[in-house]
């Protein structure tokens, strides 16, 4: 039988305020356990929480770059339940009355595109972090509470996604507007982006629903696209072994490419919500929507308009460059100083996004600036080097971060595209092989390849190819 | 009965509240007679009546998003059943 799958994903993101979601703690990542921390976040004894107004325009930016309907009254409930991860044994959240609800926002995968509905937006409080130790009697537990009461937003997705590439490509688009709206690091392997998938399988073309399980703990794209690969083969199998799927939260394992059981239906939270009395309602009105609407930047699909209408750009380039605000900034730079677009975004998407990835950065991260990219692409055009050549500067510039025509200079690169000193080159090679000659002159067109790759042993890859083909076709 | 003992042991257990068998009876008890006082309230026509988001006649009281330290670590330690480095420590739940 031929399945499908059925996916919604949690995203938690942490919002970038300089203070906590409701005390004035600092939000700074990294801190000394414990530092960060006061009465409030602490869950002491007679304390208020009282929320950051920048949480809420946050969470409106984000409400309303996903296309949501924003409640006109929203409030605060709290979710009990007992881990030390949260002092107060409960976490402020939202629950029956959310920021926002029913968005969507728009993927493309291998050319089609979906529109993938958002159920709700709503904001809450992280936990702490916890550092568990074994030992004698079960070991014991460490617990930092910086991240305690650092804002979040839960942004969940319709069941709409069908396939573990829709999933990443959902977060990634995700991730994308977050970083536009300028409301998250999205720092995946620092958690300030998180992600929990539901996931169920079904045979294709049913209208009901599978039992789903959770999967929790995906610290990637690769590991969210792994781990839902994952999990849909083992829901797959049971199915097919006459078995039936067990409702439950799964880990995903990353050295060992596996789901394991968390906890079962049984185990299941019960969480027990109620409205948070130490908190009053928030209520939204027009104005304020509108206000934050029309600060709205530009958001990841009008850009790659923009760079397709503007600049001819293909939707496929246009996509990959503006799927980060940095990059496509980066893009815009680099196009203002040498105007042939394609060209830089072949450069980009190549062998730039190659070697930013090779060194784990981002592209707001990358060691060479805008304006020293273009410097590459001029010296290539005016052909002091050849295109070979360029790859090889644009490594060393990612290595050294060093200038374009500093590295060119230095290392002595610059392309040879002097006849009379490459006619002897030529020469010389053709003189070496006699028997190459002969194949070529015979009719053996590919010959022509391998004295044009002596041509550039012998140069160490500078001389000017076009020249190269041209002087050998001359002398034979 | 609406409330069950069980039911009473299984709240007790998410509370981590360990009650005596006398405590459970008696809870039972008393929990049964608020969930009939309850039963009482729901016979009243609300229909027209605003659900209750908060007592307080308040909305959208903010702070601004400034950043101030917090306590000092060794005072946000004094609490802590056990302390290893600065950290809060605790018997593994996990």
């Amino acid at each position: 039988m031929e399945y499908e799958a059925v996916i919604g994903l949690e995203v938690h993101t942490e919002l970038k305020t300089a203070s906590k979601a409701f005390c004035s703690c600092s939000t700074a990542f990294g801190g000394e356990p414990n530092t960060h921390v006061c009465p409030v976040c602490l869950g002491l004894p007679g304390v208020l929480p009282v929320i950051n107004r920048q949480v809420v325009e946050f969470g409106l930016k984000t409400a309303l770059a996903l296309n949501c309907r924003v409640a006109p009254f929203c409030k605060f409930d709290r979710k009990n339940y007992y881990y030390p991860d949260l002092p107060k044994n409960y976490q402020i959240s939202q629950y029956d009355l959310p920021l926002a609800t029913g968005g969507y926002l728009k993927i493309n995968v291998d050319g089609q595109e979906r529109v993938i509905g958002i159920t709700r937006v709503h904001m809450e409080e992280d936990a702490g972090k916890l550092v568990h130790v074994d030992g004698p009697g079960g070991g014991y537990s460490l617990v930092d509470y910086n991240r305690t009461g650092v804002p979040l937003l839960e942004i969940v997705s319709e069941p709409d996604l069908r396939s573990p590439a829709e999933a990443r490509a959902y977060m990634e688009k995700l991730k994308a507007i977050l970083q536009y709206l300028d409301v998250s690091d999205c720092k995946m392997e620092e958690g300030s982006l998180r992600c929990d998938a539901n996931v169920s399988v079904r045979p294709r073309g049913s209208q009901t629903f599978g039992t789903k399980t959770e999967v929790k703990n995906m610290n990637s794209f690769r590991a969210l696209q792994r781990a839902l690969e994952y999990e849909i083969e083992r829901q797959i199998a049971i199915l097919e072994g006459g078995g039936r799927v067990e409702q439950a939260t799964m880990a995903w394992d990353e050295s060992r490419g596996v789901t394991t059981v968390m906890r079962t239906k049984e185990q299941a939270h019960d969480y027990r919500y109620f409205p948070e009395p130490d908190l009053v309602p928030l209520e939204i009105d027009a104005a304020w929507i509108e206000r934050v609407r029309r600060e709205l930047p530009e958001l990841p699909d009008a850009r790659c308009r923009r760079l397709m209408d503007t600049f001819g750009l293909p939707a496929y380039d246009a996509g990959v460059i503006t799927s980060s605000r940095d990059l496509a900034d980066y893009f815009d730079r680099v196009v203002a100083l040498y105007p042939d677009a394609k060209v830089v975004s072949n450069w980009i998407m190549g062998d730039f996004l190659r070697l930013l990835n090779a060194r784990n950065l981002e592209p707001g991260q990358a060691p060479v600036p805008p304006g020293e990219l273009a410097d590459l692409l001029k010296l290539q055009k005016e052909g002091t080097i050849s295109g070979k050549i360029a790859k090889q500067v644009l490594e060393e510039m990612f290595a050294s971060g060093k200038g374009a025509r500093q590295i060119v200079q230095e290392k002595g690169l610059v392309q040879i595209s002097d006849t009379a000193a490459l006619g002897k080159i030529v020469d010389e090679v053709l003189a070496a092989n006699p028997n190459v000659v002969e194949d070529y002159r015979n009719g053996k067109e590919k010959a022509l390849g391998f004295l044009v790759g002596q041509v550039m042993k012998a140069t160490r890859g500078k001389a000017n190819p076009g020249l190269v083909n041209q002087l050998l076709k001359e002398r034979l | 009965m609406p409330i069950s003992t069980a039911e009473v042991e299984h709240v007790a257990l998410l509370a981590r509240l360990k009650l005596s068998p006398e405590e459970k009876a008696a809870y039972t008890e008393q929990l049964n007679a608020i969930l009939e006082y309850m039963d009482k309230l729901n016979a009243l026509d609300t229909r027209d009546v605003e659900p209750t988001a908060h007592v307080l006649p308040l909305r959208n009281v903010f702070r601004d998003d400034v950043s101030r330290p917090g306590l000092p670590r060794e005072k946000a330690l004094q609490g802590a059943p056990e302390v290893s480095e600065g950290q809060f420590k605790v018997p593994r739940v996990v």
